[in-house]
């Protein structure tokens, strides 16, 4: 018979451990908390302000370029925080979806056959890797977008029917105002896309079972295009365009991006997709080279080959570098002080900082933004992450 | 874990919760003097005011100010830490006990003076903001600059001012706004922007530096009051009065004409009794400041008085800003300007 274990609630491993981390939390615990203490503390003693009340103060400045309403004097420092967010992500989210885009593409040039066009993505890679990003701001601030003809002479990107217009103080074009029974062609879009979800499942089904294939880009496109427009043409039209007139010093109407918005959108894009680039062709070196073998054998062509085989198996290669490659591209984006363009670093850690104070609130708030879209971004693509992992067999 | 150990983690906690309380306690005089030299701050180098030359030296209106604090606690100008700290970091600085003193064309507000733990005491330079345009736009006043844009600099009141401008006047005005002054100046160059609005000050130092400065004009409004001056730690009464008296001494010299070069003579002859008392001569001015006899003295003799150093940094002197003093707010109060001491007696 075994003898029972004796329970000795001092020298049981188990308690020390629990008691051991239980010491180490309430030690960092205590250590932060008489951080902030202190630091309150000492703010109250040299008598600077201190609370997070002044969000609910109007601020007496504007945004030059906002996504959401706002009046000097009325808005208050919590709005334009929240006006410097959106453009913060506006900005990023846009860079992130091009330089993915952009990076594939460069990073598939850089493994293709041909030298000119392997050398071209090479060139492309080691340029824009190489230098520092706030001077490619720089340059395409200040050599390209500064560089467009002034307002009276700008360019008419519409071929004449001066709509589409590019001048140095931004692009300006039409905006929708929509009317009366616009919504029906929004119920038309919404069903056409359900029924795109649909029919491409029903496809698939049918593949896998019979082996035949299914035209579905066609139909998709034509589901897509042709529902919405019918029902659009039936209902008269319902939709205005305001169109951007010459008044004074600037275009007047329409909606316009600042050359600032141009510059940052193209240096974050062009910069991150050179790193995309890489992570792609490290990702499809990965992969064997017999499974590109293997799918010539079958009688695949080069680009079915591409997409069906060999990129699905480079996924888990490429996704983990990505996410920190968007988490980058988000942060980077607070270089945008350089320019002139009003995001949250500008707007409130600049601005807001100089005229209101609170440094402290101010910098903790600012940062605690970027913390938690980071945050956010890195649980989603985790989730995308295992999805395609999964694929391994 | 040992025992020891524990005790050592328990010590080590015990210290970091204990209040951490910096240079607070304590007056800044006997700090400084402790310390042996003045920790002054200064913005990052800006023609005028304060600036860097060939030699790493600082100079310019708001380093003769700190200069003058060193000069008066010391009897030696050069007993000054500078700190080069950028405009967002800079009140901070101050209030946490980094700077004793901080002297770089900060603009009085009322919410900085009672929110943020700050003193300022008097200006040492009244500005106000104005525009430059192109003369060849035809804009010749302000008010005619409906749904411009207009290129500012952040970490100024200018922002502020300008949007308060706009509404005032029903303008539509677009800020568009800059970190680097470079950028600004290119952008508004190329077209970029209607005009450019900083301090008058700046103005006309910025339009020298462009291609063809004579393209360019200020426009005849000033759309904001900008008393710049330096500013101490708020509780420190003493170290704000050396600090504030320091400056008057300067502006008091001026009116009664003693300067640097003459200042020997007037101490060793002078029959005036406001300058005997300023001097040291006569008198006890020195006692409740907690100084030495000849602290004005030593400011006069050293650094010079306000209107030497305007004409220095600021007015005709080699390198200076080249802003005539006549007729402006910066003349002595017997010149029809601002600059005024209270009587020292």
């Amino acid at each position: 018979m075994k003898p029972k274990e004796k329970f000795d609630f001092f020298h049981d491993e188990r308690v020390r451990s629990v008691f051991y981390q239980a010491l180490i939390a309430a030690a960092v615990g205590w250590f932060v908390w008489s951080l902030v203490s202190n630091t309150a503390q000492n703010l109250e003693a040299r008598g600077m302000h201190t609370g997070f009340g002044f969000l609910n103060v109007a601020a007496g400045f504007d945004s030059s370029f906002k996504l959401i309403s706002n009046e000097a004097g009325v808005g208050t420092y919590g709005r334009i925080f929240f006006i410097g967010a959106l453009n913060t992500l506006y900005v990023s989210a846009l860079a992130i979806i091009l330089s993915t885009m952009l990076g594939f593409f460069i990073g598939v040039m850089r493994l293709s056959s041909n030298w000119l066009v392997s050398k071209v993505a090479l060139a492309y890679v080691e340029i824009f890797r190489n230098t520092p990003l706030l001077i490619q701001i720089i340059f395409w601030y200040i050599g390209v977008f500064s560089l467009l003809p002034r307002v009276k002479s700008s360019i008419d990107l519409s071929g004449g029917a001066e709509v589409l217009l590019l001048n140095n103080r931004g692009l300006y074009m039409p905006w929708p105002i929509p009317g009366d029974l616009l919504w029906l062609t929004g119920v038309a879009a919404s069903i056409a896309v359900i029924a795109v979800v649909a029919f491409r499942r029903w496809a698939k089904n049918r593949q896998d079972k019979t082996g035949q294939t299914y035209p579905t880009f066609i139909v998709s496109a034509a589901l897509l295009i042709l529902l919405p427009g019918v029902v659009y043409f039936m209902t008269g039209m319902p939709l205005d365009w305001d169109i951007p007139k010459l008044e004074g010093f600037n275009f007047v109407g329409g909606a316009s991006l600042p050359p600032s918005f141009m510059a940052l959108l193209f240096a974050l894009t062009i910069y991150h997709a050179s790193y995309t680039a890489e992570m792609v062709r490290a990702g499809i070196l990965s992969v064997n080279k017999g499974q590109h073998e293997a799918a010539k054998s079958l009688g695949l062509s080069n680009n079915r080959s591409m997409s069906l085989v060999i990129i699905p198996q480079a996924m888990p290669a490429i996704i983990p570098p990505m996410i920190s490659n968007c988490m980058t591209t988000i942060k980077n984006s607070s270089l945008a002080i350089a320019i002139g363009y009003p995001d949250l670093v500008s707007l409130f850690m600049q601005t807001s900082l100089n005229q209101a104070g609170y440094a402290i609130e101010l910098v903790c708030m600012t940062m605690a933004f970027y913390m938690v879209v980071s945050l956010i971004i890195s649980w989603l693509m985790n989730i995308y992450n295992k999805r395609v992992q999964l694929v391994e067999r | 874990m040992k025992l020891s150990t524990l005790f050592t983690l328990v010590v080590a906690l015990a210290v970091m919760a204990a209040p951490i309380s910096a240079s607070a306690a304590g007056k800044t005089l006997d700090i400084v003097k402790k310390r042996g030299h003045l920790r002054c701050q200064v913005g990052t180098p800006s023609g005028g005011f304060y600036n860097l030359d060939a030699k790493g030296n600082w100079y310019g209106l708001d380093v003769a100010v700190c200069q003058a604090v060193a000069a008066a606690i010391f009897g030696d100008k050069n007993k000054v830490e500078f700190q080069s700290v950028s405009s967002q970091a800079r009140f901070t600085a101050l209030a946490n006990g980094e700077s004793d003193l901080l002297s770089r064309t900060a603009t009085w507000t009322m919410s900085r003076d009672t929110q943020l733990g700050l003193d300022f005491l008097t200006p040492n330079f009244y500005d106000g903001q104005g525009f430059t345009v192109l003369k060849s736009s035809g804009i010749t006043s302000a008010f005619q600059l409906k749904g411009a844009k207009v290129c500012v600099t952040t970490g100024t009141t200018s922002e502020l001012n300008l949007a308060d401008f706009s509404r005032a006047n029903n303008l539509n005005i677009t800020a568009v706004t800059f970190e680097d002054w470079n950028v600004r100046d290119d952008t508004y160059l190329k077209g970029g922007c209607d005009a450019v609005s900083i301090d008058k000050s700046s103005l006309a130092a910025n339009i020298i530096s462009f291609p063809k400065p004579d393209d360019h004009m200020i426009l005849p409004e000033t759309i904001s009051k900008e008393p710049l001056g330096p500013a101490v730690r708020q509780g420190d009464s003493q170290w704000a009065n050396i600090v504030r008296w320091s400056e008057f001494a300067m502006i008091n010299a001026e009116e009664l004409g003693v300067t640097s070069a003459n200042v020997d003579k007037m101490r060793a002859s002078s029959k005036n009794v406001d300058v005997r008392r300023m001097l040291g001569v006569e008198g006890n001015l020195n006692e409740g400041l907690g100084l030495s006899k000849d602290w004005a003295y030593n400011i006069i003799k050293q650094v010079g008085n306000y209107g030497e150093n305007y004409e220095k940094y600021i007015g005709s002197g080699k390198g200076a800003l080249g802003i005539d003093r006549k007729g402006t707010l910066n003349e002595l109060w017997t010149n029809g300007g601002l600059m005024y001491s209270p009587p020292m007696r």
